[in-house]
């Protein structure tokens, strides 16, 4: 498993077992989600959702699709609004609308499935846009650190290259930089890889593998199953817009207690 | 035909020609854009109030925008920018092209907000920038591009619907072609060729930089 093709990490100092506690109580909660309802029309696409994140943890959301986890991770910025229940981020509930959701907004980090960079700014652009705008840093400041970034995800020799004219793994590591460039409490991963060609699905990975060592809290829609054995320390499994069960990953790949994640797993892991 | 440009001012006819629709087509994209943004945005009122302008001047006749804006707003209501009659005139002739054609250079920057897409607008509010922020920093310029065609025809549409503008008395070409064509009607077809030709002049070059633009400025995708 450590030859796998993202693992550049040193070995750890400590024994090789057991792995750092996965336990929830002891960190402090960054994303609280209680009770979330979400409808659209007569499709309860949300029910009645709770899960805590704890700071620094990566928490890898599986499930087949339309299990309404892409809407999960969706809502926990309000790009999609709930109908009850609620949603705090580092202690703050999420406001409903206006400068107060965009400064909020500001501190969760989102990467999307079709990267989403803006495609009549630069590289660079597009990442210092947040934090000249919303953070009212300097260009000067906002420039360095966006170069910073863009070299530790590998693309800062593109820099004044607008998006069209990059790989989709080129863009989707930008767009990651443009995420980070918020200094963000979390960050939220929509399905990153899916829509890249498989030979740049493990650059986008090694950088999120690297977040993930570097302490940041990550929830990460994927089925990237490599991934979430390496950087997970939490898998929650959604079927029907419902948390079937969450787990370690290695428990949850080896052990899984529902009949749907048996199911879900012997259809993804047996090719 | 040089004896047409030794009697009659026609260089200076084209020349309010062109200044109605030089301020016009300032004042139609400012007012346009406005109304688009009343239309794109998340308030169901705004949206009615930008619907409501856009279908009643885009359905009124430009004769009777201009009529009015001289009869009702200088005769009827009094609302004079300035004592020297002509001058009014022109002031109200701008105004109410303006009025008319942003009606339509909404509806170009609408079209043009529908080739964004809605990706774009959800990476822009996720790094925080507010509604304004994401509309000037991200919808809006990309919107410009993509509506650049059709801005051109409104352009093109506005320099030609300047002639309207002599039902109130405005010195420009139209009023001219008709003094000119009551006094000389011998000299018909060149005094035609002339007006027409200066309408190709001015409006050529509006479109071939429109293609151009179009071609140079599309967001690549």
């Amino acid at each position: 498993m450590s030859d796998a093709p993202w693992d550049h990490s040193p070995a750890p100092a400590t024994p090789p077992s057991p792995a750092p506690s996965h336990s929830v109580v002891t960190r402090a909660p960054m994303v609280e989600i209680v009770g979330v309802d979400k409808y659209y029309g007569d499709l309860h696409v949300l029910q009645d959702i709770d899960l805590t994140v704890g700071k620094g943890e990566v928490v890898v959301v599986l499930g087949p699709s339309g299990s309404g986890k892409s809407t999960l991770c969706r809502t926990i910025n309000r790009l999609e609004t709930f109908e009850s229940g609620s949603i705090r981020i580092d202690g703050q509930e999420l406001p409903e609308e206006g400068k107060a959701l965009a400064q909020l907004r500001a501190d969760v980090g989102m990467v999307f499935q079709s990267f989403n960079l803006f495609a009549h700014k630069t590289i660079l652009e597009n990442v210092t846009l947040g934090p000249i705008r919303v953070r009212k840093r300097s260009k000067a400041e906002a420039d360095k650190r966006a170069t910073e970034l863009l070299e530790r995800v590998g693309v800062a020799h593109q820099s004044e290259k607008y998006p069209a004219q990059l790989s989709g793994g080129q863009q989707q590591r930008v767009a990651i930089a443009r995420s980070l460039a918020m200094d963000p409490k979390v960050m939220l991963f929509d399905e990153p890889t899916s829509a890249l060609d498989p030979e740049m699905i493990n650059e986008v990975l090694d950088v999120m593998v690297e977040l993930a060592r570097s302490g940041m809290t990550m929830i990460v829609v994927t089925h990237e199953m490599g991934f979430a054995r390496r950087a997970a320390d939490r898998v929650v499994f959604m079927s029907d817009g419902q948390i079937v069960e969450a787990a370690e990953p290695e428990v949850f790949f080896t052990h899984p207690r529902s009949e749907r994640a048996k199911d879900f797993l012997g259809k993804i892991l047996s090719h | 035909m040089g004896e047409l440009f030794a009697t009659y001012p026609i260089l200076a006819a084209f020349g309010m020609t062109l200044l109605l629709t030089f301020f016009a087509a300032i004042g139609a994209a400012v007012l346009g854009t406005l109304v688009a943004v009343l239309r794109v945005s998340p308030v169901p009122l705004f949206q009615k109030v930008g619907a409501l302008y856009v279908n009643v001047f885009r359905n009124t006749p430009l004769t009777l925008i201009i009529i009015a804006s001289n009869i009702v707003m200088i005769v009827n209501l009094g609302f004079s920018f300035t004592e020297d009659i002509a001058r009014d005139n022109v002031y109200w002739a701008i105004i109410g092209l303006t009025v008319y054609h942003a009606a339509f250079v909404c509806e170009s920057l609408r079209s043009g907000v529908n080739t964004v897409p809605v990706g774009q607008a959800e990476a822009a509010r996720s790094i925080g920038l507010t509604f304004g922020q994401s509309l000037v920093q991200v919808l809006l310029p990309q919107a410009v591009r993509g509506a650049i065609t059709p801005l051109g025809n409104t352009l093109i549409a506005l320099a030609k619907n300047t002639t309207v503008a002599t039902a109130i008395g405005v010195a420009e070409i139209s009023g001219l072609q008709k003094t000119m064509t009551e006094d000389r009607i011998d000299l018909i077809l060149p005094i035609i060729l002339v007006v027409a030709a200066g309408f190709v002049v001015i409006t050529l070059p509006m479109g071939l930089a429109t293609s151009w633009l179009s071609g140079r400025l599309a967001v690549k995708r």
